[in-house]
Parts: structure tokens; C-alpha cells; sequence
């Protein structure tokens, strides 16, 4: 169209990634000018109220609905018989192992109860209060089946059973064993050989990812459309699997995640409710809004972590580990949800952490109990292994009378090393372990806390203080299609974006991955900035709409920029690749002679020609003057499929105070050092690292969904589920060593889980660093005052919060004599 | 039901509503103030946090008549004459919101703190929103949000005090 004789940017802006940018989604959120869900109301639309099961497992002998029905403002009410044909099962996509027994999932219990808080009937009103009031008419008769709820009593034999339809409570069993896949050495020599074992029963809390915005849907049918809002993580998952499982055709249905008030995993789901949702509008032809409280959340929306952790370390006296060992319980509740078995196993290969074991077999059972069912949840079975190997490393420092440090660096991955294939068959990218701690030893001021922790000793200070670390991996960027593949996954792990240029030379970004407060709409721009020359502000993100993005597979695994942000890179280079013909064709050049640089196109040797990307989108959309055989576009999609994971570490250090007297602990200092390569948006990335900590730590102190012997939930409200407040939390200190990610177009390694990750065992091994003196050798997590004081007091590791026979309760205290077998540890398994 | 007179956001509003219904749910469902949100069913959140007569209150505590006769300000009338509050500027500025769904009530609540405390210490203001939940940020923005905003907030109001 036009050329113009000086390129009309004429300085290049200053580089974007890097830069702290102010986040675009701020504005809306922070004047309450937001598109939540529950926020919606269509004309017409009708309310739900789920009414749910108040026993944990009970076969259902009748539901008189005729009360509930006749009361004013109830348009319908529905049983499970009345969905019983076209609800299907809510969705497993991953089967982990060929014989894994899934029980089949129904939206709304038709035959059995099988969890507190199971769906067994749905009000539809006029109103949400009508709705909510007529929830308590519904009458329904239980005959009360035996309750299962403790792993270890679940899989012996005679136990009770959660499923009577299935053989036994144990879904699956996933071994990954080192020496017969070939990565190591023989694990069960390795231990007849070793010098010194160390064995720990470690449990992993169930935990409730409690996001603040509680779950809602609202489904509008238009004819045989249906589109579908819901605060959900994966809207492109939700509409592929809501597809396969009603029988709404794919293509007559349209997901739309508006704003998402947070999901940590817990929005990673095929809900019961958004199933229910979507048969009542279509039963109905009416539009259907279904909003949770609180407790119907932390009760019904799936749980995580609850493992049961046998872990064997094999070691010679100097310190030189030979072996790891880990078998592992791990509770999925009473049905599978979308990746609940599949949790598990994405620690299965992260067990090693950042050490060269030579020897390792990990072999898990996933089990049935009457409880919500499991899935992700921050980290998503890496917290639990990194907890475990960075716990046990601790241990056999103590028993060699090693500095837990000197034992790390002693085994841990040199820099030279890398790229390194562990033992699990992973290949770590890059990194350095020894500089990231040294940064956050001088970060935190070790030689000083140290020394204080030798007075406070000495004095008999009954407050004691305790130092703990951390020097974690994980695994993100998921995934590599083929290797969700050949883990038998049911679905790839690339992500697609697609680029649109307008006539006026804005830029529409669309990624088909989900935020729901990342950040996505400010780091994409800042991406696209950056590889396009454009300005930040022309830049706009759209997503969470299938009919928008019409491609994706969301946001979950730190994958986001890794993996979706690396398609939108990808796709902005097709964009440039395309607009070269057309710059070519508009300069009467030949391709060959053109620099892209700063947005503007100029012929080598030729000072003063050249064209904007601006322009040639102008030029495009007029298409008046265009090369021949070339269609007049430059817009451009792609889609990334990593070839390997990406392997962020850091170490983390926690100086932690612990009251003798009382029980209390505080946390003094915590410094951590991250390395998630290519920082793209520092503010972005250390507000992640902060809320990482926040849930890893609340997991090591607070948070526990603790069940009575009758399976009742006990912790069913925010009164008992104690989310940490600002005042329960200290000051961060953070840090970043750069490691580039090799093979990622960005050199992202991703940061969403990593605090969440690596914070926990930091803050357990700190208070018992601050008690061991004492005598103390473990404490169940959440380190509770009264916990402590026992562990302090009593002897063992602190002991239950819940009742005899339940899993929290966990039936004995933990295993603390090294190197013996004791029927405890035995009755995880053959090994 | 019952009749209520209210102010919101500086618009008078005359209702019918049920003896039973919550403040929040008035602003929510009947004057479309969605702004303001629900976080919980036991008053342990802070999500739904506005001002009723210049004071924090966690709107799904207050019954929607006893509101009756008083001026609430939610999220949707702090900022003024299209200027964002220091509060919402801090926040934005410090990053002190991630998923944005305790920011209202967040927002909402350290406006009143700084009311009461107009230069709080880091405990003080750590304590001061103990009563509102944030599940993203892990607090540390938030307090650095709340200072950055009393540093401004003071500033403006010494400038106002030379001015005299």
C-alpha cells in the first residue's frame, strides 16, 4: 500500500520480557468490573440446589421428592433414576496402569452413596433461595453400608469395600522400578549391600485446594446449542469430555471461562455439577445457573494430596546415597476423577529429586475410601515427592551425624553434569544447585541464625530455633505428547495460539490457554511486543472461550507460558515469516534482503526503505496490492509440543521457631532462590513464588481435611479448614539464579507450583531441626500447636487430629528406628 | 418482607426484601452490584467486605435491613470522579491481586484499616486484614500494597494540611 521513504518506528522499544509490567487484567478486578460466573443472569434462567448425601456410604432405598416439589418457586426436582440413561460417568483420562479399575463415577448417585457430600437429587426454582429452601424437603432413606476410610485397613484382606461391584478397594498398582526399566541399578541389591537404610512412614495430609471464587455454572440451550459458563480451569477439556459423555454433539456445544477466581487444580475437573447442569437445561430447554457455597465446596469439589509414604533410603557411611525405595498409598477417595490416579505417578519420576541415586523403585496403589475424591492440587504429586526425598535426606544426615547440607551437595547434580538423566529416566535440562543455595544462604543469613540456634541451645532457651531446607526440582511445562502418551494419558500436551492482525495494526492473540489469575493477557503482550516489535498496549489476549480459542488444552502443570506461551511466540514468527513476502513484494526487494527488526522491515544497504508490520497489515487487509499466488493474510496459528519437560529447582531455607513450652511455632526467616529460566515478567513471577509459598507452608502448619470415624468431614467450613490469613504467613525473601530452559523458544521453565513445592519439607525439617535435641524425630504435618507440644512432651510424632480408624488418624505413629523393618512398614507391600 | 431506604455508591434505592436476606445478597441479586462477592458461608473470608456508614463490614454478616437508612460504598464507588483510590491504584501497582477475587473485599478492608491507622507497621497491617482470605499472593504484595497507599494517602493529606 504505501512505502514510506523513513520506517515509521524509528527507534526500537525497549525489550518487554524482563520488564515488571503492570498487569491489564488489574483494571476490571480491581473496580469490581469483573465477569465472574455466579455473576451472570440470563432471562428466564432457572436456579439449582444440590441436595447431598449426608452419609459416606449407604445404599439408597427411596427419595420422596413430593415435598420438595410442590414448595413455591420449584420448577422441577430431579433424582439420579431420572439422569440414570444419559448421565454416563464423569470422566478418568488416565487409565495409569492396562488393569486399573475404575468403579465408573455417576453425576448424581443412582444405586449407592459412597461419599459424604455426594449429589442425590437437584432442586430447580425460580430463585437461589427457593432453590436453597427446598434442598431440606427432600427425604431420603440410607441403608448405612460399612465405612471405609483407612488405606492401610482398605487393602488388607477381608476389608470392607468402598465399590462392591469391583474386587477389591485397590484401583491400581503403578511400579516404576529403575533397574528393570533399565535407568539404574538393581534397588533391592543396592539395599542388601548398603552400609546404612534409613526408613520413614511419612503421611501427606489431605489437603483442599479451597480457591477463593467457589465453583459455579451457568448453561443457556439455544435450540440444540448449548453454551456452558463455568469457573473451571480447562474450558477446551470440559467441552471434549462433556461431549463424549452426554452425547451433546462437540460441535453444538460452547464452553466460555469467564474470570476465574483462582483453581490451583482444583478447577483442573470435569465436575459432577457441570454434568448436571448441562442434563437439566437440556431436560428443561431452560437456562440453569448452579452457584456453591463454601461448605458444598470444600465438602463436594475434589481434595488432594492423602498418601501414605514408605520411604527407604540406602546410603554408605560416608554419605554417598545407593538407593531409594518408596512405596506409596495414595488415597483417591471413592471414585476417579479426571487425572486422580494419574497424580500419583507424576511423582512417580520426581522421587530422586535433584540427587544421582544410582538405584530406585517406586511402587504405588491407588485406593478407593468413602471420602471426595482426589486430584490435583498444586504441585499435583510432586510436593509429595519432593516432601519425601527432601524429609529423607534429612534423616540420614541425622543418623551418619551429617550436616543435612554437606549430605546434599555431596549427591546432588553438578553443573558440568547437565544435561543429566536421573535414575527415573528424566533428562534434566539445566540448572545449578550449589550457586542457588549459596544465593539463598546469603540471602537468609545463615552463619548468623546458626549461631543464634547454638545459644538458644546452650541457654536452654525454651523458645528453640531450628534451620530447614530444601533443595527441590519438579518436573512442568507439561507435557511432551508422546510421553503422556506412553504413560497411557488420554490426551496430548501441546498448546495452540493463533495470531490475528488487524487492518489498523492492533494484534488479537488468541491462546488456548485458560487463565484464571496468571497474569496470561500481560505476559502474552509482553511476548508478542517483543518478537513482533509491536506496541505492549496494541496487544490483546483472548481466550477461556472455545468458540474464541478454538483450540487448547488449558492451564494446569506450570505449563501456561512454557508451553502455551511458546506457541504464541511460535505463531508471531509465522506472522513475521508471512509478512515478509508481503514487505518484499511492497519494497521491491527480494526477501533475502530484509531485516526484521524493532516492527519494521528495511532492505540491507538500503537506508531509509522499509515497511511496518503496521502497515502490511493494512496493505493485507486491502489486498490491492499483493505478491502473486499469495493469500492475502499474514495472520498466523501454531501449535508447540514440547520435547521434554522443564526442570526449575531452587534451594529454600526456613528458620523456624518453636516454642517448648506451648507448641507454637513461627516461622522467622524464609529465603528461597528460584530458577525458572527466562523470567518473562519478574512481578508475575515472584507473586507466583509468594502464593506457592503460602499453600506449601500452609500445608507444613495449617490446612488439613480431617474425616471423623463415620466419614463425616470435620473440616467442612473456613472456620475449621484454617486457610492461612496475612497474619499467619511471614516475610519472603526471594531470589533467581537463570538457567535458560534449552529447547524452549522462551528458555521458560515455568514457576506456578514451584513454591508450593519446595516450601514444605523446608518448614518441617526447620522445626525439627529446632526440637531433635529434644529428642523429637518427627511431626505429622500440620505442625499444630498442641501437635508440637505432644511431639515435644509425649514422644512420637504428634499424634491425630482426627478420630481412631481414619486416615488423618492414621493408626500408628510413625516409624522411627532406622535401618528396621517393622510390620508397619511392612505392610506396604512385598518388598 | 420489608422496606428498606439505602444509599449505594450514592444512588438512593428504596426495596422490599425479605427479613432473612443478607446485605450482600441485596447489592448482588437486586441491585446488580456484582462487584462485591462471596467468598464463604461462615464470615471468614472478608470477600463481600464494603463500607456501611464509612466502616468495614463483611456484607454477608449484616442483614439487608439493617442497612435500612445507611450509605454503603462497595468496590463499584471507590474510585471517584473516574480517579482510582490510592487502594486500588497500590494494589495494581504492587501487584498486590493475582485471580482478583478477594481484591474487593481486600481493597475494601485495608481502606478502613488505614482509617483507623493511617501509618500502620507490616504486623499491624498483617493483622489489621486477618479478617479477608487471599488464596494467590500469599499476603506479601498486599502488605507492600497497603503501605505503598498509606505513603500516599499521607502525603495528600499533609499536602491538604500545608495548603491550610
Amino acid at each position: 500500500m504505501t512505502v514510506t521513504e523513513e520506517p515509521a518506528v524509528t527507534q526500537a522499544p525497549p525489550r518487554e520480557v524482563g520488564r515488571p509490567r503492570r498487569r491489564k487484567e488489574d483494571a476490571r478486578l480491581i473496580t469490581g468490573r469483573t465477569t465472574w460466573t455466579d455473576n451472570m443472569v440470563l432471562p428466564g434462567m432457572l436456579h439449582l440446589a444440590v441436595v447431598r448425601s449426608p452419609v459416606a456410604h449407604a445404599r439408597i432405598t427411596g427419595i420422596d421428592v413430593s415435598a420438595a416439589r410442590s414448595a413455591p418457586g420449584v420448577v422441577a426436582v430431579f433424582t439420579g433414576r431420572d439422569f440414570a440413561d444419559e448421565q454416563g460417568s464423569i470422566p478418568c483420562a488416565w487409565p495409569v496402569t492396562p488393569d486399573m479399575v475404575n468403579p465408573g463415577h455417576p453425576s448424581i448417585a443412582v444405586e449407592t452413596v459412597n461419599h459424604v457430600g455426594e449429589a442425590v437429587a437437584v432442586i430447580v426454582a425460580r430463585s437461589r433461595t427457593a432453590a436453597a429452601d427446598a434442598v431440606e424437603l427432600v427425604d431420603v432413606d440410607y441403608d448405612l453400608l460399612p465405612v471405609v476410610l483407612d488405606m492401610e485397613q482398605a487393602l488388607a484382606d477381608g476389608a470392607d469395600r468402598v465399590h462392591d461391584h469391583i474386587g477389591s478397594n485397590e484401583s491400581y498398582r503403578f511400579v516404576f522400578d529403575a533397574g528393570e526399566a533399565g535407568t539404574g541399578a538393581d534397588t533391592e541389591q543396592a539395599f542388601a549391600d548398603a552400609e546404612v537404610v534409613v526408613s520413614r512412614r511419612f503421611v501427606q495430609q489431605r489437603l483442599i485446594p479451597a480457591f477463593m471464587e467457589p465453583r459455579a455454572v451457568v448453561v443457556q440451550p439455544q435450540g440444540d446449542n448449548y453454551t456452558m459458563w463455568s469457573a473451571t480451569q480447562v474450558p477446551h477439556i470440559l467441552r471434549l469430555m462433556l461431549a463424549m459423555i452426554t452425547g451433546v454433539p462437540e460441535h453444538k456445544l460452547r464452553v466460555v471461562a469467564p474470570d476465574v477466581g483462582g483453581g490451583f487444580g482444583g478447577k483442573l475437573q470435569v465436575t459432577p455439577e457441570e454434568v448436571l447442569s448441562l442434563l437439566v437445561a437440556r431436560r428443561l430447554g431452560k437456562p440453569v445457573k448452579w452457584a456453591e457455597t463454601r461448605s458444598e465446596s470444600l465438602m463436594s469439589a475434589h481434595h488432594g494430596r492423602d498418601q501414605i509414604q514408605y520411604i527407604d533410603i540406602a546410603a554408605d557411611r560416608e554419605g554417598n546415597v545407593k538407593g531409594l525405595r518408596c512405596r506409596i498409598l495414595a488415597d483417591m477417595g471413592a471414585y476417579l476423577r479426571l487425572v486422580s490416579p494419574g497424580v500419583p505417578v507424576l511423582g512417580a519420576f520426581m522421587f530422586a529429586g535433584i540427587y544421582k541415586f544410582p538405584a530406585y523403585r517406586f511402587d504405588c496403589s491407588g485406593v478407593f475410601t468413602n471420602k471426595t475424591p482426589t486430584d490435583a492440587y498444586r504441585g499435583a504429586g510432586r510436593p509429595e515427592a519432593t516432601f519425601a526425598v527432601e524429609r529423607i535426606m534429612d534423616e540420614l544426615a541425622v543418623e551418619l551425624g551429617m550436616d543435612p547440607l554437606e549430605l546434599r551437595r555431596k549427591n546432588w547434580i553438578r553443573p558440568e553434569e547437565f544435561p543429566f538423566t536421573t535414575v527415573a529416566g528424566l533428562e534434566y535440562d539445566s540448572g545449578n544447585y550449589d550457586a542457588a543455595t549459596q544465593q539463598a544462604l546469603e540471602l537468609i543469613g545463615y552463619d548468623e541464625l546458626r549461631a543464634e540456634q547454638q545459644r538458644r541451645r546452650e541457654a536452654n532457651d525454651p523458645v528453640q530455633l531450628g534451620i530447614g531446607f530444601s533443595t527441590f526440582t519438579e518436573m512442568c511445562g507439561l507435557a511432551p505428547s508422546r510421553v503422556l502418551g506412553s504413560l497411557s494419558y488420554g490426551a496430548g500436551g501441546w498448546e495452540h495460539a493463533a495470531i490475528r492482525m488487524l487492518p489498523t495494526g492492533k494484534v488479537e492473540v488468541v491462546t488456548g490457554s485458560s487463565p484464571h489469575g496468571q497474569g496470561h493477557e500481560t505476559a502474552w503482550s509482553q511476548l508478542v511486543a517483543d518478537t513482533l516489535g509491536v506496541p505492549f498496549e496494541d496487544v490483546e489476549v483472548l481466550h477461556g472461550d472455545t468458540s474464541v480459542a478454538p483450540r487448547g488444552l488449558d492451564t494446569y502443570g506450570s505449563r501456561s507460558l512454557v508451553v502455551g506461551g511458546a506457541a504464541v511466540v511460535r505463531a508471531a514468527e509465522k506472522v513475521i515469516a508471512k509478512a515478509r513476502k508481503v514487505a518484499a513484494h511492497l519494497l521491491e526487494a527480494s526477501e533475502e534482503d530484509l531485516d526484521y527488526s524493532g516492527g519494521t522491515f528495511s532492505v540491507r544497504g538500503t537506508p531509509g526503505a522499509g515497511v511496518s508490520i503496521q502497515e502490511i497489515a493494512l496493505a493485507t487487509f486491502a489486498a490491492h496490492n499483493f505478491p502473486e499466488g499469495v493469500e492475502p493474510s499474514i495472520d498466523a496459528d501454531a501449535t508447540f509440543d514440547p520435547v521434554n519437560f522443564s526442570f526449575p529447582h531452587g534451594t529454600h531455607i526456613c528458620a523456624m521457631e518453636v516454642d517448648t513450652e506451648t507448641g507454637m511455632v513461627k516461622i522467622r526467616k524464609y529465603a528461597c532462590v528460584d530458577d525458572v529460566g527466562t523470567i518473562v515478567n519478574p512481578l508475575i513471577v515472584e507473586g507466583q513464588v509468594h502464593g506457592g509459598l503460602a499453600q506449601g507452608i500452609a500445608q507444613a502448619l495449617y490446612e488439613e481435611a480431617v474425616y471423623d470415624a463415620d466419614g463425616n468431614l470435620t473440616t467442612g467450613t473456613f472456620v475449621d479448614y484454617l486457610v492461612p490469613s496475612a497474619a499467619d504467613l511471614p516475610h519472603f525473601d526471594t531470589g533467581n539464579t537463570v538457567h535458560e530452559a534449552p529447547g524452549n523458544p522462551i528458555g521458560a521453565k515455568g514457576v506456578g507450583e514451584a513454591g508450593c513445592i519446595a516450601s514444605t519439607p523446608a518448614v518441617v525439617n526447620a522445626a525439627l531441626d529446632a526440637v531433635r535435641h529434644l529428642g523429637v524425630r518427627d511431626i505429622r504435618m500440620p505442625l499444630t500447636p498442641e501437635r508440637v507440644w505432644r511431639a515435644l512432651h509425649d514422644g512420637g510424632d504428634g499424634g491425630d487430629r482426627a478420630t481412631a480408624g481414619t486416615n488423618a488418624y492414621g493408626g500408628a505413629q510413625t516409624e522411627t528406628t532406622a535401618g528396621v523393618s517393622t510390620p508397619q512398614s511392612a505392610l506396604g507391600g512385598d518388598r | 418482607m420489608s422496606q428498606i431506604n439505602v444509599r449505594v455508591d450514592g444512588v438512593a434505592y428504596t426495596d422490599d426484601v425479605e427479613p432473612r436476606t443478607l446485605l450482600v445478597h441485596y447489592l448482588r441479586e437486586q441491585l446488580g452490584k456484582v462487584g462485591t462477592v462471596i467468598g464463604c458461608d461462615t464470615s471468614n473470608c472478608g470477600a463481600c467486605t464494603v463500607h456501611l456508614d464509612g466502616a468495614a463490614v463483611k456484607s454477608c454478616t449484616v442483614l439487608a435491613v439493617q442497612a435500612d437508612g445507611g450509605e454503603v460504598t462497595t468496590i463499584e464507588g471507590l474510585a471517584q470522579d473516574g480517579a482510582l483510590h490510592p487502594m486500588q491504584k497500590a494494589f495494581h501497582e504492587m501487584h498486590g491481586l493475582q485471580c482478583g477475587f478477594c481484591t474487593p473485599g481486600m481493597i475494601m478492608a485495608s481502606v478502613d484499616l488505614l482509617r483507623e491507622n493511617p501509618n500502620p507497621s507490616e504486623t499491624e497491617i498483617r493483622e489489621g486484614i486477618e479478617g479477608n482470605l487471599c488464596r494467590c499472593t500469599g499476603y506479601q504484595n498486599i502488605v507492600r500494597a497497603v503501605q505503598q497507599a498509606a505513603g500516599e494517602m499521607a502525603g495528600s493529606a499533609s499536602a491538604r494540611e500545608e495548603v491550610r
